[in-house]
């Protein structure tokens, strides 16, 4: 076995032990507190249990399959999310063929850059090219209602759905000395340190949160988790810094800078939500709301993450 | 063999759907009614029943039929294996002077012979900004024959932009079908009124315009 299927396996398995711990606190939760009817927070906190479960396996398994799972992986988490953020915008039937290649010649375009190893046209293709051709692909039907309104909603889709999410797999192309081989835990890296941060400001704020930090955004965000969740979040990241090319110290600089990204990126994606009038992206993750109310957090971390380790410790 | 190939063309429509929509059904808290019944639905697309149809529960989809206009549905060899085999729907004829059958007649005995319908009583896909066209009156000529009948409004949220008229590519944006609980002609009921409290019933599922912008 080389090393690093060992470090995954290590890791795996160590995900495995939260989850079992995570899924036995539920069950006692729920045989405590059901006695009179069922709660309402507790069969939500399991059914996010249970979809983590799912996640966790879904991204284990792209992980065997190779550099071509993830991407695969990736391209369809970027697709259900482009698919809940155009549903959410305004958008007129003169749009249809601009919004047709989004899906169908753009996203699958970023994703080929990325197996391909374009690294250059893959980090401008969607920043000049889409940014160019998406607002020429309107105008040609000549409808000029709230057009700049339109155009630049599109862009932003892309930008967050395609452009944001592919830097996950990106990490993939990185060429680390004496990291060979072992990318892909740079990817688990990201998205454990990015995600243990959501669930642990969930935690920290549901014991012991009192003042609520964005009252407008987000009423369930409060200081006390933000504090105990980024704090908790990257001594853990700091913790794991033998599966990744960094120090301790690096680790958590890191862990720090993804988990802040993360929450920042959550309180904008959830200012976009409120602007809609609604609660969640969609439906696809039971318990948790739409893909994007899962991925906000990453979608903001991961072209910052990829930008340091590829400006400090990378050759191409 | 053509009723096996109908029977995966069904199957793939039903796949091909879900991947474009993610469609999610919302069901009334009644639940939906065992016996044949009629789901009306407000239209914009070829697809509305295609969506209706993905969501009910298989036990309810293979007894339910589309009410459809045969003129589209019989147009081609390709549409009218689609219309008649796949999804085995009621053609009706919708210019009443070239009619060589009673739709309303048709109708009820698809509802005597045990099935159930999807009708869409604005009679033409809504083209407009309006959210709901008035209602042709057959759903009234139909249920004044067969009074007993359970009338189910159902909104399809969405899908006049994932396929606009005219367009041949769809874009996948997430819909919505909503169903009301079951309702009833009142005997004695005047057509007006009872076209209207089943238009006011329909516009009730509509969720607020979400990313219209407002």
């Amino acid at each position: 076995m080389t090393a690093a299927s060992s470090d995954l396996v290590t890791l795996v398995l160590g995900i495995f032990g939260v989850l079992i711990v995570a899924s036995t606190v539920g069950y006692i939760l729920e045989r405590r507190l059901a006695t009179d009817g069922p709660n309402a927070a507790v069969e939500n906190l399991n059914a996010r249990i249970r979809a983590w479960w799912a996640m966790v396996i879904l991204i284990g398994l792209a992980f065997i399959a190779g550099r071509v799972g993830v991407l695969v992986l990736f391209a369809f988490c970027s697709f259900a999310a482009l698919r809940e953020f155009i549903t959410l915008i305004y958008t007129r039937r003169a749009d249809h063929w601009a919004l047709a290649s989004a899906f169908f010649l753009i996203l699958p375009i970023q994703y080929y850059l990325l197996w391909a190893e374009e690294y250059g046209i893959f980090s401008i293709f969607i920043p000049v090219y889409a940014f160019l051709l998406m607002p020429i692909i309107s105008v040609l039907r000549g409808d000029t209602e709230r057009f700049l309104l339109r155009v630049a909603e599109v862009q932003w889709a892309l930008m967050i759905c395609v452009f944001c999410v592919s830097h996950v797999p990106a990490l993939l192309t990185l060429d680390i000395p004496g990291y060979e081989g072992r990318n892909v835990l740079l990817i688990a890296f990201l998205v454990i340190v990015v995600q243990l941060s959501d669930v642990l400001q969930y935690v920290w704020g549901k014991l012991f949160g009192r003042t609520k930090i964005a009252p407008k955004l987000s009423p369930s965000k409060t200081v006390e988790g933000f504090v105990g969740g980024i704090v908790s979040a990257t001594l853990i990241g700091a913790a794991l810094w033998w599966i990744t090319p960094f120090t301790p110290l690096q680790a958590g600089i890191m862990s720090f800078i993804i988990t802040l990204m993360g929450f920042l990126g959550g309180l904008v994606m959830s200012a976009i939500k409120r602007d809609r009038g609604v609660k969640d992206w969609g439906h696809l993750i039971e318990g948790h709301g739409g893909l994007i109310d899962r991925l906000d957090s990453v979608v903001f971390s991961a072209p910052i993450f990829f930008h340091i380790v590829r400006y400090w410790w990378s050759l191409s | 063999m053509k009723a096996l190939v109908a029977k995966v063309a069904a199957a793939s429509f039903v796949i091909f759907a879900r991947a474009i929509t993610a469609v999610r059904a919302i069901w009334p808290e009644e639940g939906l009614p065992a016996r044949p019944c009629v789901y009306f639905a407000n239209h914009s697309s070829h697809g509305d029943f295609v969506l209706v149809w993905a969501v009910l529960p298989p036990r309810l989809r293979h007894r339910t039929r589309p009410v459809a206009g045969a003129e589209y549905w019989l147009k081609s060899r390709t549409n009218t294996f689609i219309g008649r085999d796949v999804f085995n729907a009621v053609l009706i004829e919708r210019e009443r002077e070239k009619r060589t059958h009673d739709p309303v007649a048709l109708m009820v005995s698809a509802i005597d012979a045990g099935s159930s319908l999807i009708v869409f009583p604005e009679g033409t896909r809504n083209q407009t900004e309006e959210r709901l066209l008035p209602f042709k009156s057959g759903i009234f000529h139909l249920v004044d024959q067969r009074p007993e009948v359970d009338l189910v409004p159902v909104w399809i949220n969405n899908l006049n932009r994932v396929m606009p008229k005219g367009e041949i590519v769809p874009i996948p944006l997430i819909c919505t079908v909503t169903f009301g609980n079951a309702l009833r002609f009142a005997p004695g009921e005047d057509k007006q009124a009872f076209l209207e409290r089943m238009r006011a019933a329909l516009l009730a599922l509509a969720p607020k315009p979400a990313g219209s912008g407002e």
